[in-house]
């Protein structure tokens, strides 16, 4: 597929509305979020990511204070009882009604649908996801509640699709989650990534520890046919492989039968189709593919200093792509209070006489 | 996960196959199971003895488990584990191990253990570099040993120059020094072998509780030696390929070749040649004293008995070599890629307490390792070929002599036990000197007959994998080190049943999926029927297979762990490789299109011949 340069430089751009992946990193969070972060870290470090921007928390700014010049919104969610779910149902349904009404500051819109047409010269489609700014917003019981929109077809679609995911900040779930964790409506801000459209043979996750054990010297492999997003909702059982990280040994093989596939539909979004018979039961990829992703995986790994929790996807053409990783979070937090394996001695010895002697 | 309910045979309850009683009956009588054995836990040693015991072969497994047991219970003093104690029905060893539970002994031995193992531990080189000259030098003493042979006269020189004792004589000492010898080379095998597997193990333990799901050829890989003899005598193969090509004599080695008309060519084409037989020569002392068995049955030849396998493999060699091709054991690149792999998984330890641990246990895995690695080629390939063959000499002699019979061969000397060899040795003295005909003569040939039918029988019947009641302790880690059988095997024995017929699992030794026709080799002899990319399928491998890795696609054993020579040397070639199947040879067919899962361990059959 053609791609726009992404190591071109912008001047000032995480200021601006838009910010291109190859400009930013983990440390623009506040105005990227997590997931634009770290898809700039990871094109930075020379992953293949497939190109794309960040509409920043700036343009979402911008459109909060229109909306605030109107009518109150961030007095309102503060004032909310997270245990009135009546009340918080209604205000939700307000605020995302005004958010989608709400027109967008021209120099937002300009800016985003140029920046579109710059990534997708040949009307590419796009995939448009919520990027949230909070640390706590990688826990998972937040992470749920963003918003994905995938094979987005326009720019005038694209930009409906920003200001849903903006309008996910006032779901019922995510007010009530911030009014019980008590955080403030002040700089409560959404940036959304915009990012070219992997159709993919396959896709999947990849974990650098196991899951399981929380063993770092294995990777956990699953995937399935079509987009990524049947594995990641669940709706597919998908193959799973585990690998020595270091060796490349592939310890378990477990092939399943992938009843379905996610692909793109006509005129945008996805659709769900069967799977024909001869590839139901089929790996979905090749000893060299996995071979590959362990790579990526160890780069990546090696690249922020701990263990990942990656999105990938093969295209049509059996290329490799990125598109998203964070860290491990489960395992990371069991580890902080881990025993040594072995109680330090100073000569080895003693740790012989301990298995010969039976005391373990 | 196997029910609980289910249990193996008691000793008592095996029979003796109808017809081989008096073969049975044969065996010392310290072998012969009892009913007290019924309160005991036995397994199947079938990583050791995988065939019925030829009756004189019984000492492989008297004098280990006499050396073994010394070492464990008296030398060493190992604290939870003694000896290992046999029997044997229906030409098959069952071992059972003698743990320490009592807390009071446990404690006393842990005291005296310390003391000697540390001794070892901390002079490993110097007691090594002895213990090699040791080795050597009861290798020389038994080649220095004469074959037996019995003048029609004593020649004048016995009385005029030596001490005037008849030849009948030497039978009897060159024996008892062979016999002697053999125990020998046994205590001299079980001097480090334990400690060393000790401290792989604690490196082992230290992986596998740090990198839970860790394989364990990636720790093998970890510890592997890099100079051990065992890889020698592959190289001398291949320098020998080397020496053909430089000496244009090269043309004179293809698949299909009778051995005996090459070496008759060379020696007649002139100095090119005599100078290749010459290299041969030099190769063939001592590299080629490997046996293309493990060394425990006396059928196990060495190279220099039976050329086969390294002239099999001259021709792949050669045309590699003239290729282009640089087929010498890359030591310093696999010595990079030995470090690189501890380097990694060192890096992915969290702690300094941990990185120090693993520092200090890896340091002393590879200081004991070249003698794990290394002892094998002195004991039982080397000194167990030159015993075995001086056995076959009695056996030249006793055939000369009419003891089996008119159709007697040599290798009938190897149906009668130990003592039973000693007393037709006798008796042949005895003739030779009373100057009447062996009563053997008129004895042997009918046991003889006897024997080779029940071996032959009992290679027919299948035999329960472990015997009598599981002991408590059998989750201690030594016990699973030194006898080989883990909780997971057990299960694993008890489930057989059950177990899917077109599948076969074994040790994982090197990763890698292959299908390819299966090509069950039974020994060396079978080894021109090998095609580029067929599927090895053999009882054994061991190093002395390596020349043949180059032309086959994967490998799979019977018998084998994956700490295993041949699954060392597999890494070595990334070669695809199952070991330890235990029945490989058996349920596979020939010719059948099978599937090996290195990785996982399991062999696939797809389709029937």
């Amino acid at each position: 597929m053609p791609t726009p340069n992404p190591s071109r430089k912008r001047e000032g751009s995480v200021t601006n509305s838009v910010a291109w992946f190859a400009d930013v990193g983990i440390a623009d969070r506040p105005t990227v979020g997590g997931k634009g972060g770290s898809l700039g870290e990871l094109t930075s470090a020379g992953i293949a990511v497939p190109p794309g921007f960040v509409v920043t928390t700036s343009a979402f700014e911008s459109f909060l204070s229109a909306l605030e010049a109107r009518e109150g919104i961030r007095d309102k969610v503060e004032a909310l009882d997270p245990t009135d779910l009546g009340a918080a149902t209604i205000l939700s349904e307000d605020l995302r009604t005004r958010v989608m009404e709400e027109p967008m500051p021209a120099e937002v819109e300009q800016a985003i649908m140029a920046a579109m047409r710059e990534l997708c010269p040949d009307g590419q489609p796009v995939a448009v996801r919520s990027s949230a700014t909070t640390e706590d917003a990688e826990d998972a019981s937040f992470a749920g509640l963003q918003d994905t929109f995938l094979w987005v077809l326009t720019p005038e679609d694209m930009a409906l699709k920003v200001r849903e995911c903006w309008g996910s900040l006032y779901s019922v779930e995510s007010m009530t989650y911030r009014r019980k964790q008590g955080l403030p409506e002040e700089g409560v801000a959404m940036a959304v990534v915009v990012q070219q459209m992997v159709d993919a043979k396959c896709a999947g996750v990849m974990f650098t520890r196991s899951p399981t054990t929380g063993d770092k010297s294995v990777i956990t492999i699953e995937g399935a046919w079509g987009l990524g997003s049947s594995v990641v909702s669940g709706e597919v059982t998908p193959d799973k492989w585990v690998m020595g990280k270091i060796t490349g040994e592939i310890s378990q093989r477990d092939i399943s039968d992938k009843h379905a596939r996610q692909v793109p539909a006509e005129g945008g979004g996805i659709v769900e189709v069967e799977n024909e018979a001869d590839i139901r039961s089929a790996p979905c990829l090749t000893d060299a593919e996995l071979g590959a992703l362990r790579e990526v995986g160890r780069t990546i790994e090696r690249h922020y200093g701990k263990a990942q929790d990656i999105e990938w996807a093969l295209n049509k053409q059996g290329n490799l792509l990125l598109l998203q990783s964070r860290p491990e979070t489960v395992w990371a937090m069991k580890d902080a209070e881990a025993k040594p394996v072995s109680a330090p001695s100073d000569n080895p010895m003693a740790h012989v006489m301990n298995i010969f002697g039976g005391r373990r | 996960m196997s029910e609980p309910a289910k249990g193996f045979p008691l000793p008592s309850s095996v029979k003796v196959v109808p017809g081989t009683e008096a073969a049975q009956a044969a065996y010392p009588y310290y072998t012969q199971f009892e009913p007290e054995d019924d309160e005991k836990f036995w397994f199947y040693n079938s990583m050791h003895f995988p065939e019925p015991m030829h009756h004189f072969d019984m000492i492989t497994a008297e004098a280990a488990y006499v050396a073994m047991g010394a070492f464990n219970t008296r030398v060493h003093v190992l604290p939870t584990a003694k000896g290992v104690d046999h029997r044997i029905i229906n030409g098959r060893v069952y071992i059972g191990g003698v743990a320490v539970t009592d807390p009071d002994e446990i404690a006393e031995r842990v005291a005296e253990f310390q003391q000697r193992a540390g001794y070892y531990y901390e002079n490993w080189e110097d007691l090594y570099a002895q213990w090699k000259d040791k080795m050597k030098a009861l290798i020389a003493q038994a080649q220095a040993l004469p074959s037996p042979s019995l003048p029609d006269y004593e020649p004048v020189k016995t009385f005029m120059e030596g001490d005037a004792v008849p030849a009948s004589h030497d039978l009897l000492k060159i024996y008892q020094q062979q016999v002697e010898g053999y125990h020998r080379m046994w205590h001299h095998h079980f001097e480090f072998l334990l400690l060393g597997y000790g401290a792989y193990m604690t490196f082992f333990d230290f992986c596998k509780k740090a990198f839970p799901e860790i394989s364990d050829q990636a720790i093998s890989r970890m510890v592997a030696g890099m100079e051990a003899e065992i890889f020698r005598p592959d190289e001398e193969v291949k320098r020998l390929a080397r020496r053909a090509v430089e000496l244009g004599v090269d043309h004179h080695f293809t698949d299909d070749i009778s051995i005996e008309q090459v070496l008759a060519d060379l020696d007649a084409v002139g100095n090119s040649g005599k100078e290749w037989l010459g290299e041969l020569e030099d190769s063939r002392n001592p590299w080629f004293n490997v046996s293309s068995g493990d060394g425990f049955y006396h059928y196990h030849r060495s190279w220099n008995d039976d050329l086969s396998l390294p002239f099999a493999a001259l021709p792949g060699y050669i045309e590699k070599i003239k290729a282009g091709a640089d087929i010498t054991r890359p030591t310093a690149q696999l010595i990079r890629e030995r470090e690189q792999l501890v380097a990694d998984y060192r890096e992915l330890l969290d702690t300094d307490e941990d990185r120090a641990a693993y520092d200090q246990l890896i340091a002393l895995a590879h200081r004991v390792f070249p003698y794990v690695e290394g002892h094998k080629f002195y004991c039982e390939h080397w000194y167990t070929n030159l015993f075995f063959n001086k056995i076959r000499e009695f056996g030249t002699l006793l055939v000369e002599h009419g003891f089996f019979g008119p159709d007697g061969r040599e290798e009938d000397v190897f149906h009668l036990t130990q003592y039973e060899l000693e007393s037709a040795i006798i008796d042949l003295m005895l003739a030779w000197g009373v100057g009447t005909t062996p009563r053997g003569v008129k004895h042997w040939p009918a046991i003889v007959a006897q024997r080779k039918a029940a071996i032959e029988e009992w290679g027919k019947h299948t035999c329960p994998p472990a015997l009598g009641n599981v002991p408590d302790a059998i989750d201690d880690p030594a016990i699973n080190m030194l006898w080989g059988i883990t909780r997971e095997n057990l299960d694993s024995w008890l489930d057989d049943g059950s177990e899917n017929e077109k599948e076969l699992k074994g040790f994982a030794a090197c990763s890698g999926v292959v299908e390819g026709t299966a090509r069950v080799v039974k020994s060396v002899s079978e080894i021109h029927r090998i095609q580029q990319g067929d599927i090895l399928v053999c009882q054994v491998t061991n190093p002395t297979w390596s020349p043949i890795f180059q032309k086959i696609g994967a490998a799979v054993s019977d018998i084998g762990g994956s700490m295993s020579h041949m699954a060392i040397v597999a890494r070595e070639y990334g070669l695809p490789a199952v070991v330890g199947t235990g029945k490989a040879t058996t349920r596979i067919k020939d010719g059948q299109r099978i599937r090996v899962d290195g990785g996982k361990g399991t062999v696939t059959i797809l389709e029937d011949v």
